[in-house]
């Protein structure tokens, strides 16, 4: 294995009383998909939020090849290659696929040689040839995301993470609100990542999607870390059971 | 539609345009940016409508009395000065509302404005020339207006309170600074150089319609083609994602609600410059009409949609309507239920539209 994209070491977190993480250690390759697995409770979102700068860690470090970081938003977070999608996306349903890629970092022009005005070819280019690289081609540019199907939106949060070229792409329960071909379609955009050598941490409650992309898969149990197995060299039944424990 | 007795009442036609009214409607090319589909049938319908009203009001005036409604420049001049101030503060209004938020101190600040205006013009005509009182009117009536509006944005943004409740209190805080500065009467204003831009003309157009007309094509280009207008957008749809993305949401939000200020501040300017008197008053029946402007005008009051064109449309649409019914002799009262049943059918229309051929709704 290449040196680590990513490595979390002895992270611990805390709200209040509350043990949400303990002493949880995890690592990520270029071109390596993690799944992350657990029951309900069992710290998984907590452990990525620790990792995309919501929230900061008790204890324990976050490195980022090699060099420790400490991220006070996930803006600085990103900033270092880190992309979270969140489950509900986080794009403007009313922009089209374009505004959203750029969506706080638009592209501006001149009109008439003076004028500043937004570069809207540009953002549609850009976000064609962005689809095109996750194998999704679009010809309705101009559409609002409104107009797409659940997995063709997972496409453009992706795509955004993509074009701003994220090195690590974080999230959370991809696929959960999905029909069974859109899950493939997610599932064969996080193939295209591990291809083009990106990092993927990806939460999943169902096996048949940790099984059928990851490379390796962490279980956390209450908070502590019940095993990591590499995916060519376990079984769904020895998952469950690190899952459930006993 | 006005519930007129007389047929064909104006914009009975509303529901399907013929093929000479789409002629009249003005093209749907509205300079570079690209609209959604949507969007465009939004703003296309609110322009097909006034035209189709326009039809009305000439069928109705050609059969009542012989006469000609819409090539009658005094009516065409009338309306758009009339249209003026209601739009200044719609075009303003828009720009909130697809913000998903509303301002209902509009119509006060610009009372506020107007006042303001119309002491100051007095006070420095004591001592400079007519043109340069003015000019100093001009500036107080836009400085007094953007100290309610940075209250607002503060509250909304940084405070978080409901732009519902917070421009509710601002609506009195200005009702009654307005009133206490002119003393509850009007504010009558001698001043030559403010009555020539209120009632002058530059071939044949008067200047206040040129002024607001040059100013809302600069609000247009504002909400079309700059990142400020962009953010305006992807806030109204979902204010996490704005964040999320980066922007500086509490930014926008208060300069959004200066801006909207800074339009009632000019249109209670130029409403003290029509009638050479400021009223504390003077916008207090225009507040709603603004919020109808932008609904008639294609706009969602769940924010997220809506466009300066289409709300200049609507702006249109309640002016044609007002002024078209006392021109046929209508007693003034079927202008508030007209309005309303306008308000009513635009939003039934838009809703229906969405369900329609708005695509699918996800998730
Ligand atoms: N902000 C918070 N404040 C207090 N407790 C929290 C907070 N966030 C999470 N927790 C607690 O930490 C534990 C882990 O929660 P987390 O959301 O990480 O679980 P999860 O593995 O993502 O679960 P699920 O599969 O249901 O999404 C839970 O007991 C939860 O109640
Ligand atoms: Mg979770």
């Amino acid at each position: 294995m290449s040196e680590p994209l990513l490595e979390v070491r002895h992270l611990s977190k805390n709200f209040g009383a509350v043990q949400a993480l303990q002493d949880v250690s995890l690592a990520v390759a270029p071109g390596e998909v993690v799944a992350l697995a657990g029951d309900n409770g069992a710290g998984k979102t907590t452990l990525i939020k620790a990792i995309s700068g919501v929230y900061r860690p008790s204890s324990g470090e976050i490195l980022l090849k090699g060099q420790p970081v400490d991220f006070g938003s996930p803006q600085e977070a990103r900033e270092q290659g880190i992309e979270t999608i969140y489950q509900d996306l986080a794009l403007a349903d009313n922009l089209s696929i374009g505004a959203n890629i750029f969506l706080g970092r638009e592209p501006m022009r001149r009109a008439f040689g003076f004028l500043p005005v937004l570069d809207r070819r540009k953002m549609a280019e850009a976000a064609k040839e962005t689809m095109a690289l996750l194998d999704f081609h679009v010809n309705r540019m101009e559409a609002p995301v409104s107009n797409f199907s659940g997995g063709q939106r997972q496409a453009v949060a992706i795509g955004r993470a993509v074009y701003w070229n994220a090195q690590i792409l974080i999230m959370d329960e991809p696929t959960a609100a999905l029909g069974v071909p859109e899950q493939r379609k997610v599932i064969s955009l996080i193939h295209q990542l591990k291809a083009q050598g990106r990092g993927v941490i990806f939460i999943s409650h169902n096996l048949q999607d940790i099984f059928a992309v990851s490379d390796r898969i962490v279980v956390l149990r209450r908070g502590v870390a019940a095993g990591e197995r590499r995916i060519a060299e376990t079984t769904h039944d020895e998952v469950v059971k690190l899952m459930v424990g006993g | 539609m006005t519930s007129s007795p007389q047929p064909p009442a104006p914009g009975s036609s509303g529901s399907g345009p013929s093929a000479d009214q789409i002629a009249i409607a003005p093209p749907a090319d509205h300079g570079a940016g690209k609209l959604s589909l949507l969007q465009q049938i939004a703003l296309l319908r609110a322009w097909l409508f006034l035209a189709a009203l326009i039809l009305g009001f000439e069928i109705w005036a050609r059969a009542d009395f012989g006469g000609t409604f819409l090539f009658n420049p005094f009516n065409v001049q009338s309306i758009a000065i009339f249209a003026v101030v209601p739009l200044l503060l719609a075009a303003g209004q828009t720009f909130v509302i697809i913000s998903a938020g509303i301002d209902l101190s509009l119509g006060f600040i610009m009372g506020l404005a107007a006042v303001v205006a119309a002491h100051t013009v007095n006070w420095a005509g004591g001592f400079m020339s007519p043109p340069m009182a003015v000019v100093m009117g001009v500036c107080a009536a836009i400085a007094v207006a953007t100290i309610p509006g940075l209250i607002n944005g503060l509250l909304v943004a940084r405070l978080k309170v409901p732009p519902f409740i917070g421009t509710l209190g601002m609506f009195g805080v200005c009702r009654g600074a307005a009133f206490l500065l002119a003393n509850g009467t009007t504010v009558p204003v001698r001043n030559s150089a403010l009555s020539a831009i209120g009632n002058g003309r530059f071939m044949n157009v008067p200047y206040i319609v040129i002024i607001a007309v040059v100013f809302v094509l600069i609000l247009h280009y504002l909400l079309s083609q700059t990142r400020f207008g962009q953010h305006n957008y992807a806030i109204g749809a979902n204010e996490q994602a704005a964040r999320r993305a980066g922007i500086d949401v509490k930014g926008h939000l208060t300069k959004l609600y200066v801006l909207s200020a800074v339009c009632a501040g000019l249109a209670g300017f130029l409403y003290t410059a029509r009638f050479s008197a400021g009223a504390a008053q003077a916008g207090e029946p225009l507040l709603l009409d603004s919020v109808a402007a932008v609904v008639i005008g294609g706009a969602s009051l769940f924010g997220g949609s809506g466009t300066i064109l289409g709300t200049v449309a609507g702006a249109l649409v309640i002016a044609v309507i007002q002024y078209g019914l006392v021109f046929l002799n209508v007693k003034p009262f079927w202008q508030f239920i007209s309005v309303g049943v306008v308000i009513i059918i635009s939003v039934l229309i838009d809703q229906a539209q969405r369900n329609y051929g708005g695509g699918r709704q996800s998730e």
